[in-house]
C-alpha cells in the first residue's frame, strides 16, 4: 500500500498531541532561557483542547488538522498560535480532497503549510525560528516525491532532516521573535519553535509509519 | 511565589470577570469573552481598537473608554490576543466609519492583527493599524521598525481616541496617532524581575543591588546592566537615552509621561519625576502635561519607564480633551 486512509488518520493527531504533552516541561525550559518560559504551557493547551474536544470524535487526518489549527489560531494565539494554525489548517486544505494520503499527498499538504507560514513571517532559514526545521523537513518530502520514493523511507528522512534543522537552530543568533532582543545572548540555546515542529514532526511521521505498516 | 491567585490558568479569565464588575460604568463584556468594550460608544465615530498580552494592567482594558479605546482584545499574560479576539473587537468598535487598531510592536500582535484585518475586509470592516515603537533601547534610531512599543502606546490612544471623538474620519485619526507615536520616545529601568504565574518563577534576573536599563516591558533585556543608582542619577540616565532619540530640543514643549512597572511604589515615581523635571528645565524643554503613575506596568518588576512626546497644537488640544477610563481619568 502506497499510503493511508485520510478517514483513519485521526491516530496520527492524537500521537503529535501526545508528543506536545509529554514535552511540555522540555519546551517551557528552552523557551524559559531565552523567551518568556510560556512555549511549553502553550502548545499543550492548545493541543490539549484539540484532544479533549475530537477524542471521540469520527474526523479523518484532514478534519482533524484544520480543528487542531483552528483551536491554535481562535484560542491560543501569542505568536503560536497563528503560526501553526496556519501551517495546519493551509495542510487540510491542501489534502481534504484526498481519500488516501500518499507521500505526494503530504508532500502536497506540507508545501501549502510552508507557504501559508510564508505569508505571515519574514523569517527565513537561518533566523533560529521553526523554519530552521519545517523548510529542509518539506524540501525531503519534495524530493522524495518526485523522485517517487517509498513513503515510510521518506517519512524517516524528513525526521531526519526536522532533527538536523532543529540542532542548526543551536549555533544561530535570533533575529525574530522576542528571543532576538538577546542578539549575541541567544547563541547556544535551542529555538523553542524550532523544537516543538521537530517533535510535531516526528510524532507525526510516527504516527504515519505505524497506519502504514499496518 | 507571594500572589493573590486561584488557578494559575485561571487568572486571566478570573482578572476580566473582576474588572468587568469594578468598572460596569465605564465597560462592559462582549461575546467573545477575550474583548472588553465601552458602555455608551458614540454614534457614527470610527472605531479605536487596541489589544494586547495581560499583565501590563491598566494595559490594555483601563484604556477602554471615553475620548480613548472603545474596544480592546486581551491575550493571555504576556502572549497576544487570538486573532479572532482582534477581529471581535473590531466588530464591537465598528460603526460603519472604520477602525484604527492601535497596537505594539511585537510579532505575536503583528501576526494576529495581520490575520485578523483580513478577516474583517472579508466581513466589510476596514481596519487600518498604527504600530507603536517608543521604546529607543529595543533597535538602533536607524531601524526604528523594530522597535518595541513601551507607554508611549498609552499617549497613541489618548491621542488616536481624542481624533476619532472630535469626529475625525478614520485617515485622520490613523495620522493623528501615527503623528503622536512618531513624536514620542521612551526609555525604562528594570530593578527586578517578573514571574509569570504559571511558570512559578522569573525566566531573567536582576541581581539585588543593580538595575538594568533600557529593560522591556517582558523583560528584554536593555542596554546595560550597571550598579542601583539614586533616583537623580536613574533621571538623568532616562533623560540621556531619550532625547538625544529624537531629538527634543530647547524650547520644544513635550508631555512626559512616568510609569512604574508594577512593584515600584508610586511615591517612589514621584521622585524620579521631580529629578526629570529638573533636568528637562536645565535643557530649556517645557513640560506641558504630565502624567504620573502605573499606566503600563509589567507584573511585579520592579523599575519605571519614562516616556516624552513632541507636542504641536495639534497634539496638545488632543492630550487636552477630558477622557475616562479606568486607567486614565482627565477631567
Amino acid at each position: 500500500m502506497s499510503g493511508f486512509r485520510n478517514r483513519n488518520g485521526k491516530s496520527v493527531l492524537l500521537k503529535m498531541v501526545e508528543g506536545i504533552q509529554s514535552n511540555k516541561d522540555y519546551l517551557g525550559d528552552i523557551d524559559g532561557l531565552i523567551g518568556d518560559g510560556d512555549h511549553g504551557m502553550n502548545m499543550n493547551k492548545g493541543f490539549s483542547v484539540f484532544k479533549d474536544r475530537f477524542k471521540d470524535a469520527d474526523i479523518s487526518f484532514t478534519e482533524g488538522l484544520d480543528e487542531l489549527g483552528t483551536i491554535l489560531l481562535n484560542e491560543i494565539g501569542g505568536s503560536m498560535g497563528p503560526i501553526y494554525g496556519t501551517i495546519f489548517m493551509d495542510m487540510a486544505e491542501a489534502g481534504e480532497e484526498a481519500e488516501e494520503i500518499t507521500l505526494e499527498v503530504l508532500s502536497d499538504m506540507m508545501t501549502a503549510g510552508f507557504a501559508g507560514l510564508c505569508d505571515i513571517i519574514e523569517a527565513k532559514v537561518g533566523d533560529k525560528t521553526l523554519v530552521d526545521t519545517l523548510s529542509p523537513a518539506v524540501d525531503v518530502l519534495k524530493e522524495a516525491a518526485e523522485s517517487g520514493k517509498d513513503f515510510q523511507a521518506a517519512l524517516e528522512e524528513m525526521k531526519a532532516a526536522a532533527e538536523k534543522g532543529r540542532d542548526s537552530t543551536k549555533d544561530i543568533v535570533a533575529k525574530f521573535g522576542r528571543s532576538s532582543r538577546l542578539g549575541e545572548r541567544s547563541r547556544g540555546v535551542l529555538d523553542a519553535g524550532a523544537a516543538s515542529c521537530c517533535i510535531i514532526l516526528q510524532t507525526m511521521a510516527d504516527g504515519m509509519i505505524e497506519l502504514l505498516s499496518e | 511565589m507571594q500572589r493573590i491567585l486561584n488557578n494559575p490558568d485561571d487568572i486571566v479569565d478570573e482578572m476580566l470577570q473582576g474588572f468587568l464588575k469594578a468598572h460596569a460604568e465605564i465597560v462592559e463584556a462582549t461575546e467573545n469573552k477575550r474583548v472588553v468594550k465601552a458602555k455608551d460608544i458614540p454614534e457614527g465615530k470610527v472605531g479605536v481598537v487596541t489589544g494586547g498580552g495581560s499583565g501590563h494592567k491598566p494595559a490594555f482594558i483601563g484604556y477602554v473608554g471615553k475620548n480613548l479605546c472603545d474596544a480592546a482584545a486581551v491575550g493571555e499574560i504576556c502572549s497576544s490576543p487570538t486573532a479572532a479576539a482582534f477581529l471581535d473587537a473590531f466588530k464591537a468598535a465598528d460603526q460603519g466609519k472604520g477602525v484604527a487598531c492601535l497596537y505594539g510592536n511585537y510579532s505575536g500582535d503583528n501576526m494576529n492583527v495581520k490575520m485578523a484585518v483580513k478577516m474583517a475586509k472579508k466581513a466589510g470592516i476596514t481596519v487600518k493599524t498604527v504600530v507603536a515603537n517608543d521604546d529607543v533601547a529595543s533597535a538602533p534610531g536607524d531601524q526604528r521598525e523594530k522597535r518595541r512599543g513601551v507607554a508611549g502606546e498609552v499617549l497613541m490612544w489618548k491621542v488616536g481616541g481624542a481624533k476619532a471623538a472630535k469626529g475625525g474620519d478614520l485617515d485622520e485619526v490613523i495620522n493623528a496617532a501615527q503623528k503622536a507615536i512618531d513624536h514620542t520616545r521612551s526609555v525604562g529601568i528594570g530593578l527586578s524581575p517578573c514571574t509569570l504565574p504559571a511558570v512559578g518563577h522569573p525566566n531573567f534576573e536582576i541581581k539585588e543591588g543593580t538595575m538594568e536599563v533600557g529593560i522591556g516591558h517582558h523583560g528584554e533585556p536593555g542596554i546595560e546592566v550597571c550598579q542601583l543608582e539614586s533616583a537623580k542619577d536613574m533621571a538623568k540616565r532616562m533623560v540621556d537615552v531619550v532625547l538625544p532619540d529624537y531629538p527634543f530640543e530647547k524650547g520644544d514643549e513635550v508631555a512626559v509621561l512616568v510609569s512604574g512597572l508594577g512593584a515600584t511604589p508610586v511615591m517612589e515615581l514621584y521622585v524620579l519625576y521631580d529629578e526629570i523635571d529638573k533636568l528637562l528645565k536645565e535643557k530649556g524643554i517645557k513640560t506641558y502635561k504630565a502624567y504620573v503613575g502605573n499606566y503600563f506596568t509589567s507584573l511585579e518588576m520592579m523599575g519605571a519607564t519614562l516616556t516624552v512626546m513632541k507636542l504641536d497644537e495639534e497634539l496638545k488640544e488632543l492630550i487636552d480633551m477630558p477622557a475616562y477610563s479606568m486607567g486614565l481619568k482627565q477631567l
